[in-house]
């Protein structure tokens, strides 16, 4: 589904990205750990298609096609999600009708009908339940005056209607509590399917005891330095991201 | 980020929809502005002897006024001896005619502006009054008014038919020696709407005034009253557009209300003149003064959507006359490419109890500029007078600008005055969430501004909260590169 190769990026005339390579299938969960600055968030941004992340060379094949071709948007729509680390206000905008339309945007795309607004109003209810959020919560605002847990549940509940390929999650269990990072879990399991693939991108071993990944790789200085199972991560969590560095050295 | 910039600038840079011309004959009085001309304007209207004098004493009155200099705008003066003073298309009779007898080129005009002046085909509800240059070419369901005993007309027809009323209230609000811009429209103003709703009335249906600048190098300056007797009720929309040209117009309008004991009145605008090219070629200057007031009881409400306009320099106001009236104010001002906006209100509260609200929404994008400029006053009597203001600034970009004069004065100490005012950016991760979630630029931008506005778009008649949406996409749109 995923094809990385030789990627190099930049942000702001600085080199992050230097050389990675990765490949993920379908049905797949990868899991992208590493030390603050070694490139986790710039690479979740270079694929999404943020502006300001300049690719320098290398390439991303995703379904067949060069991703990096496509617009930000024309990505969203062929089923890239990120959900993001510090989802942002926008103030008025009301969560259903921000959702309604991002659905009808994805899915015109798929070329499939519109939901009524009674249909979208019970999925859009079904799915806030599912993530223990109060249906009222829909009316206001996007992320308007939400709690930092409400804002990840809210990524995750963007991420549930959207049904992506390939959903990228930065950060997503950061500053959640224990139950909500259980609700998030619960969220991103129910995503898991033979034809989807799923990357975390994450600091914490925390996260992985609730959604095992398939792989776990660790990126340093821009590449990545190790990939391995499940069990990688607990050996981090053990010995620390230095363990790896004098490895390597 | 400067690459961002860029595709916002472009996103704003939409074009302007309402710009083309109609070709009809009419009669243009030649540039030039004397007692002459004032004489011509009067006589052409066949009006009583007491309106002319009236006319020509704030001409000369308006020869002794300087220009104001105080707003945050800047422009070239204006030679008022190059514009023409009065255009209208030519037909036979003078005074509004049946639909039959309006040139059909007239009403292809307005019905490709969306406005469409056949009672059959017109918006259900709403009465429209369309002028054109300097007159009223007709006035739609006025006999539907006329059954509920509410005047709609032109002006010019009304200082004819109920002088008694013109004379009672013309310039009772605004006087000639208001302000340089009111001088200037007492003289020469040609045409405008007249509504009087008589005691306990709740109006049946909307009214509506169409303004259309057309002929070239012609000013309009049309002049608006409505009088709300007591306990009446009475909502009044009024929509300007006008062709696009390299030269700059100008449009001098007077709106004087006047809500009596327990009336109500709300006046809802949205401006889309021309605002000239992203250069900052052609465009309108608009220079109004709108104002009510509010007597005992009474209510005056004020929404605007300015998304139009080289130069905007507006403040409607409301004197809140009476014990217990209320005034409020909310305005939407979009200012893009070489736009530039001073627009606000006053609030004057003469009487007990008085309360008003103000919500202003400034947006500018690439090189424009926003002022809202603000007045509350409270005087010695208005005990227990309570106004709340609020004032939020929207930058798409970083060259356009965003200013706010708020100016406060309390002489009696039981009032209660509040002021919020915030200044945010559309930001690019705003940006970039809308479209990680598959929206396109342009719909997620106007998603944004929107959503900005939505305070004020609730306020609007549901007919225009829908225009005033698909208005602010329009300014918003294009193409993105």
């Amino acid at each position: 589904m995923l094809k990385i190769a030789n990627l190099h990026a930049t942000v702001a005339d600085t080199p992050i990205l230097k050389g990675l390579n990765l490949e993920i299938n379908a049905g797949e969960v990868h899991a992208i750990m590493g030390p603050n600055g070694s490139g986790k968030s710039t690479l979740a941004a270079v694929l999404a298609g943020r502006d300001g992340y300049e690719v320098t060379a290398g390439s991303i094949e995703y379904q067949g096609r060069d991703l990096l071709a496509l617009a930000v948007e024309e990505r969203a729509r062929a089923g890239v999600f990120l959900a993001f680390q510090y989802p942002v206000e926008i103030p008025g905008v009301s969560n259903m009708e921000f959702l309604r339309a991002s659905l009808e945007a994805v899915r015109s795309h798929r070329g499939e009908p519109n939901l009524s607004a009674v249909e979208f109003m019970k999925l859009a209810r079904a799915t806030s339940q599912q993530l223990q959020l109060d249906p009222e919560f829909l009316k206001r605002g996007v992320n308007e005056g939400f709690s930092g847990g409400e804002k990840k549940r809210n990524e995750i509940l963007q991420m549930l209607l959207l049904q992506p390929n390939l959903a990228i999650l930065d950060e997503t269990d950061s500053g959640l509590d224990i139950d909500a990072l259980q609700v998030v879990a619960d969220g991103v399991n129910a995503l898991r399917s033979p034809e989807r693939a799923i990357i975390m991108v994450t600091h914490y071993q925390r996260l992985l005891d609730y959604v095992v990944p398939d792989y776990v790789h660790v990126l340093a200085d821009g590449c990545i330095l190790r990939s391995g199972g499940p069990e990688l991560a607990l050996e981090l969590e053990a010995k620390g991201y230095g363990w790896l560095r004098d490895d390597a050295a | 980020m400067s690459k961002n910039l860029g595709q916002l600038d472009r996103m704003v840079h939409g074009a302007y929809e309402a710009g083309w011309t109609t070709d009809i004959e009419s009669d243009t009085l030649a540039p030039g502005l004397n007692e002459d001309t004032v004489r011509f304007i009067s006589a052409r209207k066949q009006e009583p002897d007491w309106l002319l004098q009236w006319r020509l004493k704030a001409f000369r009155h308006w020869q002794t006024m300087v220009h104001p200099e105080w707003a945050h705008v800047h422009y070239p003066p204006i030679d008022y001896q190059s514009i023409s003073y009065y255009s209208a298309p030519r037909r036979p009779g003078e005074g509004p005619q049946s639909l039959d007898e309006v040139d059909p080129e007239l009403l292809r005009t307005y019905e490709k502006l969306g406005i469409p002046l056949h009672e059959r085909a017109a918006l259900a509800g709403v009465a429209v009054d369309a002028v054109f240059d300097s007159v009223s070419v007709v006035t739609t369901f006025k006999e539907k008014l006329g059954e509920a005993g509410v005047i709609f007309c032109p002006i010019s027809e009304a200082v004819r038919e109920h002088p008694e009323l013109i004379r009672k209230y013309l310039g009772s609000v605004v006087p000639f020696r208001d302000n340089f811009f009111a001088g200037l429209n007492s003289a020469v103003f040609s045409d405008g709407s007249f509504v009087y709703v008589p005691k306990g009335v709740r109006c049946p249906m909307e009214l509506s005034t169409y303004f259309r600048i057309n002929a070239r190098n012609t000013g309009q300056f049309e002049r608006t009253l409505i009088v709300a007797d007591e306990g009446s009720h009475v909502s009044y929309l009024e929509g300007c557009t006008a062709p696009q040209r390299d030269e700059n117009q100008l449009h001098a309008a007077v709106v004087e209300l006047i809500a009596l004991k327990g009336a109500e009145i709300k006046y809802s605008t949205v401006q889309n003149w021309y605002p000239g090219d992203a250069e900052g070629r052609g465009g309108i200057y608009n220079f109004v003064t709108k104002r009510g007031i509010a007597h005992e009881n009474a209510k005056i409400s004020w929404t605007q959507v300015e998304t139009g306009s080289a130069i905007t320099w507006k403040y409607p106001s409301v004197i809140l006359q009476g014990d217990n009236a209320v005034g409020e104010f909310y305005s939407v001002a979009l200012t893009r490419g070489m736009q530039q906006a001073d627009t606000g209100t006053k609030m004057v509260h003469v009487g007990r109890n008085t309360r008003s609200t103000i919500v202003s929404k400034g947006i500018s994008a690439m090189r424009a500029e926003n002022a809202y400029r603000g007045l509350v006053h409270i005087g010695a009597g208005a005990d227990n007078a309570r106004n709340h203001t609020q004032c939020d600034s929207l930058l798409i970009g970083d060259r356009c600008g965003a200013h706010t004069f708020p100016y406060i004065e309390s002489r009696n100490p039981s009032a209660t005055v509040e002021h919020e005012a915030t200044t945010s950016k559309v930001g690019d991760d705003q940006l970039f969430l809308c479209r990680q979630r598959g929206l396109d630029p342009e719909k997620a931008v106007s998603m944004i501004v929107n959503g900005f506005c939505k305070q004020v778009f609730r306020e609007l008649p549901m007919e225009f909260a829908v225009e005033a949406g698909k208005l602010l996409e329009v300014s918003l749109e294009g193409a993105v590169g």
